[in-house]
């Protein structure tokens, strides 16, 4: 495919924009999400898997932003993948850091 | 071989031209993928933004549970207060986005008023992180008190000096906006800064959560 | 605007316009200070990048000196940590990522046909970063001592309470600054890579220098952020106590040497790639035959994208962090270990009957190859925790350092210098001298550091002064000292080479080496605007593909059936002369006008570092001030900057 017909491809994607409406649900859903989240919080019932609980919450509130408010559903797959990398090494590392340092419990104590 | 004479016009752009004009956005740019430069470079400006506070992060969650005195964060803490920050940003990046769908459809007054809202949604943020800062110094957490303190502090001041240059840069916006600067074919530079506004916002989701609300 | 009527030539079937038009009133050192152009830009890097060479290799020197017997007294102590902290920091950040920096401002747009990058103004700004943080880094000698701590700078010896002096603050500012410049010119290339890349090149057609050079873009934007916060946590640290790396207080110093390294390790990345970069252009041309597994090159190089981030711990084995994390990361040290060395298959798969001629740049790449599997052969020694736990913190790594860093890197970027500066100056380099220079190179190159693999493993330690006579390394270190005062002759003959060819060298031609790539297809050195005409790409090796078709054994799929056939070649030429007839309309090139932002925003960023430096000596009320002062300045020049015509 040319330069130009992939522009125009893009052209038509990006004319796939959410509206105003969209926009303020997904605003409603972060709003009612972080309610959830704090609500969880306070609840001595869930303190089992409280902190899976949340990471799945915040996890949900991060795809929404990224995938509307910044358009990443629609846009180039390349941008996706710009910042995916990214985000994917960051975790990665705050992942491995927290095993070094013994702030997760392993199977075995490392000795 | 022959030599064909063809003159080429080498313009250096010496004298700049009489108005100054915000950058014309092309809708369609002549590049390798068809996509903005400047916003390929915001996305991987905020991949590389990602270690930065992912380093940060990871500073302040190997070192939970490791402060040798007091104060700590579950005494500390105001969650209900915390979470309408938490609101308060989310409702920025709404009106955020809501600002570039404006200028999109060439609405510019209306974009002015959702820029205007989130930068000052942005300082109500700033606010707040003053207030609960100022609470915390009272209560002798420090930057230097103990390791939850070096760790909070370094870690919400830079999330809160990005937002301090995001404020920045809408009211920029806003104030090229009513010089009559801002059209609707300069609609990538709101949806530039409103990318940098949303990954600030995301940051803040990901500190509340693993901050504030995970539990020692 | 100015306006040139001038005889174009069909050189090589390009529409190209005589060196002459090159600089039109573009002089002075006012024109170097606002210069926005990627050419100007890379020389600038080059000089500047050699000169600090020159001042690491001076430090090193006296190192080398000083170990020539044992309980020598030519530096004292202090000052010797001072050399060794300084030589690595300015050989790594000074001198081998501002000669890769170099290349990738001068090369990059040429090979993909591109008349600048993405963004002018930025790459201007970094190069002005890079020097103003340079200078920060080596003024430290004149104003309180030089950082002494190791290039690593390990916590904490690098707290206030055991560095209390100003080094630490220069090295940690200094690498600050250079991080600053560094990322931006990393967000730079890395879309002007993706995004101005001439039509019909995609990215398995991109040159392999490009492909190497997108990859460490990719490392620098991903490895920096880790050593900033680092960085910021010693600068809070020492300035404002906290307690990041402070015992008492419940700091773990390792938390230090874990930011750096994740930081570290693709950092050495960052150094070899261009490198490796380099030589594949380089033995292709001068094997008269195609890179040999292309394909598997690239995507090697996308593997150690990722593995990079994975082991950096091996630079900790040594630390005590456990039987778990060490096989963890000896395991990813060992995976990576083969992308890595895969590449020097290809390299040997190229020159594998090929029409192989031993100039100069192919004799500094073949070189590169062999030295380069002998540090990376030390590199997988040391991947094995039980046998670093004897080599670490010896003169063995010391080995395998350079014979990776010099016997790769320096190597390369000696082949690329010789490759490219025909293209850069329009003069050809003394290829007598060049022999010379090189053969010398890679004699008191292994005299100087072949020795430190038995010298290490005899036991003698890494960054001390000194070492007793009966540790038996005696002999081994004047051997040492006796080639690192070789490598000096040897760079001496390079800087004569340099210097005379410049004045009285041949002139060089578009083409000297029937070159595969863009940068070929143009005069020596380009004019301003690079292309007359932005070429079209058909294949990998386009000027090849466009020089001789029957080299290529073009795949018929590489070919797009706008082409024709291999044969289309010529006639894609034929086609640009084609439209350069008379009463066409002349072609307009707009070029960025040069611009004095980027100068005065990267010295705002200079302003707000030297604050905090000065502290110590004129209280702490200077932080503030100076931190607001560069503030004003660095936004001053980016809305100037922003609102100035592009």
């Amino acid at each position: 495919m040319t330069t130009l017909e992939h522009a125009h491809e893009e052209h038509a994607a990006e004319h796939a924009h959410p509206g105003a409406r969209t926009y303020v649900l997904v605003g409603v859903i972060l709003a009612i999400i972080t309610v959830a989240e704090v609500f969880f919080y306070t609840q001595e019932a869930v303190r089992a898997f409280l902190v899976p609980l949340l990471l799945a919450l915040s996890a949900t509130k991060f795809v929404l932003v990224v995938g509307f408010y910044m358009h990443l559903k629609f846009d180039h797959r390349l941008f996706t993948g710009v910042f995916g990398f990214g985000l994917l090494v960051a975790a990665s590392i705050i992942t491995a850091l927290l095993f070094l340092f013994g702030q997760y419990p392993l199977p075995h104590p490392a000795g | 071989m022959a030599h064909t004479a063809v003159p080429v016009i080498i313009d250096t752009g010496a004298a700049p031209p009489a108005a100054v004009e915000a950058p014309l956005v092309l809708e369609h740019p002549h590049t390798s993928t068809g996509l903005d430069s400047r916003k390929l470079l915001m996305w991987a400006f905020l991949a590389s933004d990602c270690m930065f506070f992912g380093t940060l992060i990871a500073t302040y969650m190997v070192y939970k549970n490791r402060s040798l005195t007091p104060p700590l964060p579950r005494e500390t803490f105001d969650v209900p207060y915390t979470s309408v920050s938490a609101f308060v940003l989310l409702l920025s990046s709404l009106t955020m986005v809501l600002a570039l769908a404006a200028i999109q459809r060439g609405e510019e007054r209306r974009m002015r008023v959702w820029l205007s809202a989130t930068a000052l949604l942005g300082c109500v943020f700033l606010g707040g992180q003053f207030y609960e800062f100022s609470s915390f110094y009272r209560e002798g957490l420090t930057l230097s008190s103990n390791l939850f303190g070096s760790t909070f502090f370094t870690l919400t001041g830079f999330h809160g000096t990005h937002v301090f240059i995001g404020v920045f840069w809408l009211a920029s916006l806003v104030t090229h906006s009513f010089r009559g600067r801002l059209h609707q074919e300069h609609s990538l530079l709101v949806e530039i800064a409103g990318l940098y506004w949303h990954f600030v916002d995301i940051v803040w989701i990901l500190i509340f959560t693993l901050v504030y609300l995970i539990p020692d | 605007m100015a306006v040139v009527t001038a005889p174009l030539s069909r050189a090589g079937g390009m529409v190209v316009a005589p060196p002459s038009l090159a600089e039109p009133a573009y002089r002075g050192l006012w024109s170097w200070l606002t210069t926005v152009d990627h050419k100007r830009i890379g020389i600038l890097y080059g000089v500047s990048a050699f000169a600090f060479f020159c001042i690491g290799g001076l430090e090193a020197l006296v190192i080398r000196l000083q170990l020539w017997v044992p309980d020598n007294t030519l530096v004292s102590a202090q000052m010797f940590n001072s050399l060794f902290t300084m030589h690595a920091t300015t050989m790594i950040f000074l001198a081998i990522m501002p000669l890769g920096a170099s290349f990738f401002n001068f090369i990059i747009p040429l090979q993909i046909g591109a008349r600048d990058v993405a963004f002018p103004r930025l790459n201007a700004f970094s190069y002005w970063a890079f020097i103003l943080g340079g200078i920060m880094l080596n003024v430290s000698f004149l104003l309180g001592g030089a950082p002494d701590a190791g290039w690593f700078g390990y916590a904490n010896l690098t707290t206030r309470a055991y560095s209390p002096g100003p080094g630490i603050d220069f090295w940690m500012l200094g690498l600050q600054v250079l991080g600053v410049a560094s990322l931006a010119a990393a967000l730079n290339f890395f879309v002007t890579i993706v995004n101005m890349r001439a039509p019909g090149l995609s990215f398995m057609r991109l040159p392999i220098f490009c492909w190497m050079s997108l990859i460490t873009m990719v490392l620098l934007l991903l490895a920096f952020p880790s050593i900033t916060v680092g960085l910021i946590l010693l600068m809070f640290d020492r300035f404002f106590d906290t307690n990041f790396y402070s015992v008492p207080h419940g700091g773990d110093p390792i938390l230090w040497q874990h930011l750096f390294w994740v930081f570290g390790h693709p950092e050495v990345y960052i150094l070899i790639l261009p490198a490796m970069g380099i030589v594949s252009e380089i033995i292709p041309v001068f094997s008269r035959k195609p890179l040999f597994g292309y394909a598997v090159m690239v995507y090697s190089g996308i593997a150690i994208a990722f593995l990079a981030f994975g082991v950096w711990a091996h630079h900790m084995f040594a630390v005590g962090l456990g039987p778990i994390a060490d096989a963890v990361f000896a395991s990813s040290t060992m995976l990576i270990a083969v992308p890595t060395g895969v590449k020097i298959f290809n390299w040997i798969g190229t020159m594998f009957k090929g029409s192989v001629s031993f100039k100069t740049p192919m004799l500094f790449a073949v070189g590169f190859i062999s030295m380069f599997i002998i540090g990376g052969v030390t590199g997988i020694m040391h991947a094995s925790p039980p046998a670093d736990l004897i080599q670490h913190d010896t003169y063995f790594i010391v080995a395998h350092i350079h014979y990776v860093l010099i016997g790769g890197s320096i190597m390369a970027l000696f082949a690329g210098i010789y490759y490219w500066f025909p293209k850069m100056s329009g003069r050809m380099l003394n290829e007598t001298l060049g022999q010379w220079n090189f053969w010398t190179f890679l004699i008191f190159f292994n005299v100087t550091f072949m020795p430190m693999h038995w010298t290490g493993l005899l036991g003698m330690p890494r960054r001390v002064y000194t070492y007793g006579p009966d540790l038996g390394v005696t002999t081994l270190n004047q051997i040492s000292t006796v080639g690192a005062i070789g490598l000096g002759f040897s760079v001496l003959i390079f800087v004569v080479n340099i210097f005379t060819s410049l004045r009285y060298g041949e002139l060089a031609p578009d083409d000297p080496w029937d070159g595969a790539t863009l940068e070929w297809s143009i005069p020596s050195p380009p004019p301003i605007y690079n292309f007359a005409r932005i070429p079209t790409v058909h294949s990998r090796d386009a000027w090849w593909a466009m020089k001789h078709p029957e080299r290529m054994h073009l795949d018929p799929i590489e070919v797009t059936p706008l082409a024709g056939g291999p044969g289309h070649a010529t006639e894609v030429a034929h086609e640009v002369v084609a439209t350069a007839a008379p009463g066409a309309a002349p072609p307009v090139i707009h070029m960025p006008s040069p611009s004095f932002w980027p100068f005065l925003a990267a010295l705002g960023l200079a302003i707000m570092a030297s604050g905090l430096l000065m502290a110590d000596s004129f209280g702490p009320m200077t932080i503030p001030v100076f931190a607001i002062l560069g503030l004003l300045l660095l936004v001053g020049s980016i809305y100037g900057w922003s609102f100035e015509p592009a």
